[in-house]
């Protein structure tokens, strides 16, 4: 009915000046195409890379610097891998639902059929509950047990795109593998997994972004082949590497799952318990400890690239220039148009009705600019699947920016229509119409 | 030019005067900021490593066993030294924009481990390939270079060069000749110093260089890593054979493509984000005054539209064209001069911010009037259309009656 009536008014009013209207929708159309292509990254790479548990997900930290020693740091933040003696001891205190001590390490596979070049992939060492505790989906076979743990068991999980390269995407549980040059019996393949970001392998040296790692082994069997961590600090003399066991070095992610809050608060007295323990022992200086969220953790590593929230940023500052643009021209258009605001005035219309006018019309350049950003934000993203960054591929836009893309155009629109809505109903009607 | 009948006109529009001012005062403190941080990309860019970039590539191999690794250096020279055009191949730890290898804490009175360098390892003509330049003492000579124990990455002791930069931070205004230094159990004699000289420092991105030049043999840990002289010409031809030629001189292990570039493609390679950024910055610069155009256009088109009848009467009694467009002209000068006053003060602002997150310095004053000097070009360039527009009303305006 009314709404109709406005939109008629809205439209008539919007291609009695085109130029304008044109550059009002271009300008919007080009802040919203920017802020969609940033936020679209940004999304990417602060997302949640395991929504379902991640609220259960803990990463414990310790000090386990002695005293007297060169690199014994008293800053703020505790060193961010653990040593072997403390996640063994952890581990095996089970005082979480879950929890597996993992490491990033370069490894050579050899193709099974002895043909081709060896080609290098990176690998997960880690304990048993790695699968169970991150939901990583088996495609065949399943992952190894506590017991192939202690036993040193030479198993291997492959991921499903070397599954596909290798064995051409067969069932592969049972044939052997050549990694590091010794042999590895196939106890599981992966389907597709790979949480954006690589939360486990930060600090130990992995990728954050892409396809995934490829080969997942048993910490202590792979230690036993020699396989050596990407990452490690020493905090002694210097590092016997091989001995890392036992070594004064930290090497070593610990991921614990964690159901509730009642559980966190009790992991965390018995974290505090054990790092008080190790003080009374000689093999701490101090006993402070940490248990991050992984959401919390992620935050406080910074994660996510500078450069990308600085584009964030920068967007922004452009849409809030193009919505005070578009406020200024759609001023100029209402105030032109005085004349018959006041006649619709004198024929009866409420300032309401005059308000509802002009917001409508605000609107419909609001959606125009939504559909003209759309366009502008896929341009804008095909540039960014060009860049040189780990992420560059995964950029597309999805169902919740889509619609997202449209809100940000209607409030924008809608908030820049407010003021010259506003002075268009408090248009007084006679001088209009005296003046004509 | 009369300003006050302008300020008074002005008065009139208040709220659209301010929303160009507005619009202009954004657009100076994202482009005052925006022009900064490229300027910082650009100046991070231009890192002097000290070497013969163009002339030298790297290669690198793994997965060899450490007994392999004399066989493996020994094939590996001579396999590369073949190729046409090759000047020399040395087995060294790492080039610039290489891998990073080599990072250590250094001490002095075994207490204190202030300063973390970047070792660098070669065997005898590394220095002369690499092109480094002696500012004081002595070149290693044939006895220093030795041979690396089992499992040690750098000689137990050596006689060796380290750059400028380094004396300065371990022994201020001394000379650093004959000095002793250590890592861990390992200690080193300072011979010569070098006046640039970044090894994969220059990967680590605004890290001081601080490198120190380590002779010894071939061999052990030294092994996988081959620096490459060639022609400048025909450097990047050498390069593509080298990485062929690897298959047949060492089948069984593997070539790390990422890295066995040249030092220009690795350079290239190791800015490319940031070149990424500075292009984005640019764009977004581009898009930003762009709009800020249109908007003037828009609004001044407005006000040639509203007072096209008091442009009459002005031309009826006397205002020449040039008066006409000379008004406008000064308006918008006002206006843009209003917007640029706060403009800077926001700069400053959203400069504050961004130190606060990232590392940023201070923005220099001076890029306050340049930023000022872009923006009164932008709003007489943008203007210019309608003022002439205005400029062209005839005075016969003034006697219609609307």
């Amino acid at each position: 009915m009314m709404f109709g009536y406005y939109l008629d008014l809205a439209l008539r009013s919007l291609r009695r000046n085109k130029v304008l209207t044109t550059l009002m929708v271009l300008a919007l159309a080009l802040g919203i195409g920017a802020c969609i292509t940033t936020l679209t990254v940004l999304k990417l790479l602060s997302g949640d890379p395991i929504p379902q548990k991640s609220a259960q997900l803990f990463y414990p930290q310790l000090d386990p610097y002695p005293a007297n020693q060169p690199f014994s740091r008293s800053g703020k933040r505790l060193p961010f891998l653990m040593s072997y003696v403390d996640a063994m001891n952890l581990i095996h205190a089970h005082k979480a639902e879950r929890q597996a001590a993992m490491a990033m390490s370069q490894v050579k596979l050899m193709p099974p059929s002895g043909e081709g070049k060896p080609f290098y992939a990176q690998g997960v060492l880690a304990t048993a509950d790695f699968f169970p505790m991150f939901d990583a989906p088996f495609q065949y076979g399943s992952g190894w047990t506590a017991a192939d743990d202690d036993s040193r068991a030479q198993v291997v999980v492959i991921a499903g795109y070397l599954n596909d390269k290798l064995f051409g995407g067969a069932n592969s549980v049972g044939k052997m593998i050549r990694i590091e040059d010794h042999d590895f019996r196939i106890i599981g393949v992966l389907r597709a997994w790979a949480p954006q970001p690589r939360f486990y392998a930060l600090h130990l040296g992995g990728r954050s972004y892409g396809k995934g790692d490829a080969v997942f082994l048993p910490l202590q069997g792979a230690r036993a082949d020699g396989l050596m961590p990407s990452a490690m600090m020493g905090y002694g003399k210097s590092i016997d590497v091989d001995h890392l066991e036992s070594a004064e070095a930290i090497w070593l992610g610990l991921w614990v799952q964690l159901p509730n809050a009642a559980a966190v608060s009790t992991y965390r007295s018995f974290l505090g318990n054990y790092a008080r323990e190790q003080v009374s022992l000689g093999r701490f200086r101090k006993s402070h400890t940490a248990l991050s969220g992984l959401m919390e953790w992620m935050r406080s590593e910074h994660v996510v690239p500078e450069d990308v929230r600085l584009q964030a940023g920068l967007a922004f500052g452009f849409l809030l220039i193009c919505v005070v643009n578009t406020v200024g021209l759609l001023l100029a258009k209402c105030l032109r148009r005085s004349r018959e605001i006041g006649v619709r005035r004198a024929l009866g219309a409420s300032r309401g009705a005059i308000f509802a006018q002009f917001m409508v019309e605000a609107a419909i350049v609001g959606l125009a600019g939504g559909v003209l950003g759309l366009c502008f934000a896929e341009l804008g993203l095909l540039g960014i699947r060009h860049q040189p960054a780990q992420y560059a591929s995964l950029a597309h836009l999805d169902l919740s920016m889509f619609l997202f893309t449209f809100v940000v155009a209607l409030a924008a629109s809608l908030v820049a229509g407010l003021l010259p809505a506003w002075r268009a109903c408090v248009v007084a009607p006679a001088p209009q119409l005296k003046d004509a | 030019m009369h300003i006050r009948p302008i300020l008074v006109a002005l008065r009139k529009h208040k709220l659209a005067t301010f929303l160009i001012a507005m619009e202009i005062a954004l657009a100076c403190a994202v482009l005052c900021n925006a022009v900064f941080i490229i300027a910082n990309r650009l100046s991070a860019m231009n890192i002097v490593t000290g070497v013969d970039e163009a002339s030298l590539g790297e290669i690198v191999v793994t997965g060899f066993e450490p007994k392999e690794a004399s066989d493996l250096n020994a094939r590996m020279i001579a396999g590369l030294a073949a190729i046409p055009g090759v000047e020399s191949v040395h087995a060294v730890s790492s080039v610039p924009f290489g891998p990073q290898a080599g990072v250590a804490g250094v001490t002095l009175d075994h207490k204190h481990y202030g300063t973390v360098i970047d070792y660098y390892v070669g065997d005898s003509g590394t220095i002369k390939a690499l092109g480094l330049e002696l500012v004081a003492g002595a070149m290693p000579d044939a006895d220093d270079y030795q041979a690396i124990p089992d499992k040690a990455w750098l000689p137990p002791s050596a006689r060796v060069l380290v750059t400028r930069a380094l004396a300065d931070r371990l022994w201020p205004g001394e000379s650093p000749l004959g000095k002793m230094f250590w890592t861990g159990p390992y200690q080193y004699r300072v011979i010569g110093v070098v006046a640039n000289f970044m090894g994969a420092a220059a990967n680590g991105g605004g890290r001081a260089e601080w490198s120190a030049f380590v002779p010894a043999l071939p061999g052990g840990t030294l092994a996988g890593t081959y620096q490459i002289r060639a022609n400048p010409q025909d450097l990047e031809r050498v390069m593509t054979e080298a990485r062929k030629t690897v298959a047949t001189i060492a089948p069984d292990v593997v070539l790390d493509h990422e890295n066995s570039q040249s030092i220009p493609v690795l350079r290239a390679a190791h800015f490319a984000t940031d070149r990424a950024m500075a292009g984005m910055l640019i764009g977004v610069i581009a898009a930003l005054l762009g709009v800020t155009a249109l908007g003037i256009v828009g609004l001044a088109s407005f006000w040639v539209a509203q007072r096209r009848k008091q442009i009459g009467i002005r031309r009826a009694i006397g205002a020449t064209r040039g008066d006409i467009l000379r008004y406008f002209q000064t308006e918008n000068f006002l206006i843009v001069t209003f917007g640029i006053v706060i403009g800077m003060l926001l700069a400053f602002v959203l400069n504050a911010v961004l130190m606060k997150f990232y590392e940023l310095p201070h923005l220099p004053l001076y890029y306050l009037p340049i930023g000022a000097l872009a923006l009164w070009g932008l709003g007489q360039l943008a203007v210019l259309g309608p003022a002439l527009r205005a400029a062209a009303v005839p005075p016969v305006v003034a006697t219609r009656s609307v």
